[in-house]
């Protein structure tokens, strides 16, 4: 198992290194030059050859790719040609809001997913579950962003209980971030908990099958009882898989979230960066979004062969 | 993620013929409503190219913001005055357009490389599934945005952003598909018969496979309708003035307070048009596999 998992951190890593160098490079094509960018249509030549040597720009792109990635692995994403502000501090501020964000709705999306997926499950061709099964395909269709909206005009439009956007730190005001952080935090949950209710309801009919679930049954137990005591369990495995590998898509889903609750997240950074032609930001943020997703992955590849023993005995 | 759908539940002769009627049944229902849903879609924005209630483009200042039920506008107008029906009609043009596009670059790429990867020797298999996995880590999202910030943001970049990221999908149910087909005894015979991989790939695994690639090219346009709508959304998808249901929703999120109404339409027809491919590709596979109707997910 040792050799399993060495070889998949392998893979990561060589992963990771491929990912900065097709970052960096889809970058390094990108028309439009930074200094002029910085210095505006009417920069004299002169001007622009001495921001070039300021920011490194005017050396070879290995040596450039070198210096970006060498800093990666200390945590130096290097200063914004645009502001000249430090970009990995700023980065880290902004991870912290998309955390908060991305984890609640991860919450969101249990409370949803677990009874939902578990009672179509166990409503199994009757109409109950099968209703279940159809309210989870239409939360599925339904963009997160529209979602967003959809909240935003009801709770803060019509009904005026919660902020219609904005961010407040935790630390500051505790009340205040818990009230701009509902909705957002429903918004992204909701689809994500749509999608899991599907995986969840698979899960638990796989276990339902299960003969060790019939002799539970057998021995008297009612079918919630048989679930609860011997089922969960083995249908946790899928569906803790499923929800570690949506914490990915729900950091870039938070993107769109972002834009639509005005929250100064990694998505708002990246947006603006794009926006501002701002290279290095962009180029950093990207490469934090693509570390986690590869890092995800990874774990729960990891977590896989250690938690499942078929896994776990089979011949590397 | 092989996990989750592979697990082999206890099969019985008699539940399992009780299972596969009932199945017949979801099967009906799902490929019934995504292909009547699909068929608007595609009719809608057929029928916009010969005609629409009023100019999808034309901005008239006398009817800004009308109601829905207006005289002359079924759904109301926009900020514009432009008809809310006409750009919702157009908007299906380009939502369809992204969907063939993106989905026609990622299964024409990802399924022979799929294929490839299955038939390759072990190496060159497990080489192209790791550059495959790396394809992963960009989602379509990012790769969009990406996309938009060098080759500048437009339909264009956001379709081939959106394949290039689909392409994965399709390369893996590919290889899964082909590992399958090459353990029958006839592949055997075919290659112990002498047939060269090229022409066991064509006769034999595509064939066989073509189900399986329906399948995803349905499920991944609904993926794809809701990333150009939410690249719309961010400005990184089609730009104004051509109609788009993501961008009609960014317009109307500013008027949420006078004029709620607005979002409500874009966003319906975006649900309604991923709810139709996601249940045409739910039926497709059910009448493709029975036995796979129960293990949805």
């Amino acid at each position: 198992m040792a050799s399993r998992i060495l070889r998949k951190g392998l893979i990561f890593l060589v992963s990771l290194v491929s990912a900065s160098v097709v970052v960096f490079a889809f970058m390094a094509v990108l028309p439009g030059d930074p200094a002029r960018v910085a210095l505006g249509t009417n920069a004299t030549p002169e001007a622009v050859a001495r921001l070039h040597e300021e920011y490194g720009t005017d050396r070879p792109a290995l040596v450039q790719y070198w210096d970006w990635v060498s800093g990666l692995a200390v945590g130096d994403f290097g200063r914004s040609y645009v502001t000249g502000v430090q970009i990995g501090p700023q980065i880290l501020d902004r991870f912290q809001v998309t955390l908060w964000l991305v984890l609640s709705a991860m919450v969101v999306a249990l409370l949803i997913a677990l009874p939902l997926g578990i009672a179509a499950a166990m409503r199994h061709r009757r109409l109950s579950g099968t209703l279940l099964s159809g309210l989870s395909q239409v939360g599925v269709a339904v963009p997160n962003f529209l979602v967003g909206i959809m909240l935003i005009t009801l709770f803060s439009v019509h009904l005026r209980w919660l902020p219609s956007g904005g961010w407040t730190p935790p630390a500051e005001d505790p009340w205040g971030f818990a009230q701009r952080l509902l909705l957002p935090a429903v918004s992204l949950g909701l689809v994500q908990g749509a999608i899991l209710t599907r995986y969840v309801r698979s899960a638990i009919l796989d276990v339902l099958r299960e003969d060790f679930l019939r002799t539970a049954r057998a021995k008297g137990l009612r079918p919630h009882q048989a679930l609860l005591r011997h089922g969960l369990r083995n249908a946790a495995i899928p569906v803790v898989t499923v929800l570690a590998l949506q914490l990915a898509t729900l950091l870039v889903g938070a993107v769109v979230i972002e834009r639509v609750f005005v929250i100064p997240g990694l998505g708002s950074l990246l947006l603006d960066g794009v926006g501002d032609r701002d290279l290095l930001l962009v180029q950093g943020v990207v490469m934090v979004l693509v570390l986690a997703v590869l890092l995800i992955n990874f774990v729960v590849d990891v977590l896989y062969t250690v938690l499942d023993p078929r896994i776990r005995t089979a011949a590397p | 993620m092989s996990g989750v759908a592979d697990h082999g539940g206890g099969w019985n002769g008699d539940r399992a013929a009780t299972e596969a009627r009932g199945a017949a049944r979801t099967v009906n229902a799902s490929l019934v409503t995504g292909g009547v849903l699909v068929a608007t879609v595609i009719l809608t924005a057929l029928l916009s190219f010969l005609w629409t209630p009023h100019d999808p483009v034309h901005n008239d200042s006398g009817a800004r913001l009308l109601d829905a039920g207006s005289p002359g506008h079924w759904l109301g107008t926009d900020k514009f005055g432009r008809d809310v029906a006409s750009q919702l009609m157009a908007g299906a043009r380009i939502t369809l357009l992204v969907g063939v596009v993106a989905v026609g670059i990622a299964a024409v790429v990802g399924t022979p490389l799929g294929i490839l990867a299955g038939m390759a020797r072990r190496g060159v298999g497990e080489f192209l599934m790791r550059v495959n996995d790396l394809v992963l880590a960009f989602p379509a999202l990012l790769l969009a945005i990406m996309f938009g910030a060098v080759f500048g943001a437009g339909t264009l970049t956001a379709m081939v952003a959106i394949g290039i990221a689909t392409i994965p999908n399709f390369a893996r149910i590919a290889r899964g598909g082909t590992l399958q087909v090459l353990s029958h005894d006839y592949v055997q015979a075919a290659r112990a018969a002498g047939r060269r991989p090229v022409g066991i790939a064509l006769r034999h695994v595509l064939p066989n496979i073509s189900g399986l690639v329906t399948v995803q090219c349905s499920v991944s346009f609904a993926i794809a309708i809701l990333a150009e709508a939410a690249l719309s959304f961010l400005g990184f998808g089609t730009r104004p003035p051509t109609p788009s249901w993501g961008r009609m929703l960014q317009e109307s999120q500013e008027l949420l307070f006078s004029a709620p109404a607005l979002a409500l339409w874009p966003g319906l027809a975006i649900a309604l048009a991923v709810l139709g491919f996601n249940l045409l590709g739910d039926g497709l596979r059910d009448r493709l596999d029975p036995r796979l109707a129960e293990r949805r997910t």
